[in-house]
């Protein structure tokens, strides 16, 4: 996975120059970087409540841009990941186990472990087919984690500690905002370094022509395999953080339609962009949110603006930066 | 054995259930290549006006027929002014508009009909029981649906064998860009077949209506395993998705049936209980996952794809 000497692939956000694309990458980094600080002079807490949300699911729908929009797997069962990293962090901490040193790396673990047999037995299949077993694959967690009658069934889990980390304290919701931020820099950095090395490059060479990778030599299968399950644990990662923020698990957060949300995220904020998921996430998050204010039925409005952003712009929100279709 | 029995009715009809959603699926998905994840939002919309228009009426038929009707132009309209834009684009797209399509579909109905559900009540004679086997007696609705499920399936494959129309269907599903070439009003042809589709997954919501609460979100869970039946059954094969539609209604029903049991001969008794109504929601995913692990491309691909 080590870079190459090679010149990276020129996917815009690589060429030096200030465009209007970087401009809006660095404007979302920055109000991000400055949340807690709003929110603890405007006295807004709430402020911080919904931007922790947004970066945990920006760091999801970052995995799940690595392999549906980079590696072209379009998985419609991702939101399992935060589930299996969720009810990790919640089983364990039920059990009495609250160190954040054991919690997490079984978060991860766990996540990639499901990640390794999913992927093996779905990237058998394509198209259509592989949206709908990463589905089946998901729904089958979801009924997993309704049949735990021990661990909340139905009805979910309150976790009343949070992961420990020694000196760290995650209950300060100003520190774990900035672990949640800084976790999700480093997820960008990674899949940016994936992205562009030879093994990037085996991954976006198999989205485009599978037949032509396999005909110079490539095991694509195998990649494939080890970008899903990188995906998988990264998604893990963002499941703990969730469990973590909301102090509680339940079977609903890996409902289909909350992979259906990740999707939407990767989508609206632009496939194959490095940042796309987390402008799509907080677009998508911040639009939920100010609608639900505005009018107690705001997915009348929500909804059709889905439909419009799919009609008539390609390349989600990137792309209509960027001028130009991604992909 | 008579338990078995009713068990294997009670799949049937969840099978027939399914297939009326899923002949409708596979069709959209066939011909149009678009991923319609709104459509669990027009089964929801056929109990809504079949529970309104029954109550209008004072008649469970004439709601049902009316219900049947408003479903058929409200996918029809949908088409013409939503769905044609997406005809083309990438399957990720269809899932990003149809998404937005089913959230406002939950939400219209939410202002319209409030956040409480609905109930839609039989005629007194439906209520009765048959005895179908010598000791076992079975809900005359549910013999109903089977049977009426039965001739609309009938119906469907006189009308793809035998018309006109089904012939046109026949060919775009195999050479969409043919069919448009050779003069077809290809436009026309599409928004029939979505409407045909719509009617009935109305048709499937209304049948149900009486069994189960018309509630907000009804159609979504159905809507997967729908979607299950016909990726196992071969994308855009009608008759793939009938036997699907069977496999898979008596899987989940007799999984559902038998599953806690069958783990309570290993388990204590609340273990096998909860582990088994766990596995047995399973079921059908579980079919799914094994079928498309054999055959990657479902039981009976369509031909021509």
């Amino acid at each position: 996975m080590s870079p190459t000497t090679k010149p990276p692939v020129k996917t815009g956000w690589s060429m030096g120059i200030v465009t209007p694309r970087i401009g809006l990458n660095i404007a979302a980094i920055a109000t991000l970087a400055i949340v807690p600080a709003y929110a603890a002079l405007t006295g807004n807490a709430f402020a911080l409540t919904l931007f922790t949300r947004v970066v945990i699911l920006a760091l999801a729908a970052l995995s799940l841009n690595l392999i549906m929009g980079f590696g072209g797997m379009v998985s419609f069962g991702h939101a399992a990941y935060l589930g299996i990293g969720g009810y990790a962090v919640g089983i364990l901490a039920k059990e009495g186990v609250n160190s954040g040193f054991v919690q997490w790396p079984i978060a991860i673990g766990a996540a990639a472990l499901y990640a390794l047999v999913v992927g093996a037995l779905s990237l058998r299949t394509r198209g259509v087919y592989f949206i709908m077993i990463t589905l089946a694959f998901a729904q089958m967690i979801y009924y997993v984690a309704i049949g735990l009658d021990r661990y909340g069934g139905d009805d979910g889990l309150t976790i009343y500690h949070r992961s420990a980390f020694g000196l760290i304290d995650l209950s300060n919701r100003t520190i774990f905002y900035y672990l949640c931020f800084g976790l999700l820099l480093v997820g960008i950095y990674l899949v940016w370094r994936i992205v562009n090395s030879r093994f990037g490059m085996v991954i976006q060479g198999a989205r485009s022509n599978e037949r032509r990778m396999r005909a110079i030599g490539f095991p694509t299968f195998r990649y494939r395999l080890v970008c899903f399950v990188i995906a998988g644990a990264m998604c893990g990662l963002a499941g703990a953080l969730l469990a973590n923020h909301t102090d509680f698990i339940s079977p609903a957060m890996m409902h289909w339609t909350r992979s259906g949300d990740l999707i939407v995220m990767v989508v609206l904020g632009g496939m194959q962009a490095l940042f796309g998921p987390l402008i799509g996430a907080l677009t998508f998050l911040v639009l939920e949110e100010g609608l639900s204010r505005l009018t107690e039925y705001s997915n009348l409005i929500l909804g059709p603006l889905l439909l419009i952003v799919a009609i008539s712009i390609h390349g989600g929100i990137d792309g209509l930066i960027a001028g130009r279709r991604s992909g | 054995m008579l338990y078995f029995f009713e068990q294997f009715l009670n799949g049937i009809q969840l099978g027939m259930l399914l297939f009326l959603l899923a002949a409708g699926l596979t069709l959209i998905f066939g011909i149009m290549d678009l991923v319609n994840l709104a459509h669990g939002s027009l089964y929801m919309l056929g109990a809504y006006f079949a529970a309104t228009f029954a109550d209008w009426t004072d008649s469970f038929l004439l709601g049902a027929l009316l219900a049947l009707a408003a479903t058929a132009v409200t996918g029809m309209l949908l088409e013409v002014i939503a769905v044609r834009r997406l005809y083309g684009r990438s399957h990720l797209d269809h899932v990003l508009g149809t998404f937005g399509l089913l959230l406002f579909f939950n939400e219209l109905v939410r202002l319209i009909w409030g956040p409480a559900g609905m109930t839609l009540s039989l005629p007194s004679e439906m209520l009765n029981a048959v005895e179908v086997l010598p000791g076992l007696f079975y809900p005359l609705y549910r013999l109903v649906i089977i049977g009426v499920t039965l001739v609309v399936a009938v119906l469907m494959y006189l009308l793809i064998m035998r018309t006109r129309l089904g012939m046109l269907i026949r060919a775009g599903a195999s050479n969409r860009e043919m069919v448009g070439a050779l003069g077809v009003n290809i436009k026309l042809l599409y928004t029939m077949i979505f409407g045909l589709g719509a009617a009935l997954a109305g048709f499937a919501g209304l049948m149900q209506a009486p069994i189960l609460t018309v509630q907000i979100g009804m159609g979504e869970n159905i809507l997967i395993a729908a979607f299950v039946v016909v990726t196992i059954g071969g994308i855009g094969s009608i008759r793939g998705a009938f036997m699907a539609s069977v496999l898979v209604g008596l899987a989940d029903t007799v999984g559902r049936a038998f599953m806690p049991d069958l783990l309570h001969a290993f388990l204590s008794e609340s273990a096998s209980s909860s582990l088994g109504r766990a596995l047995s929601s399973m079921m059908i995913y579980l079919v799914m996952a094994l079928v498309l692990i054999a055959r990657p491309e479902g039981l009976f691909p369509a031909a021509g794809k």
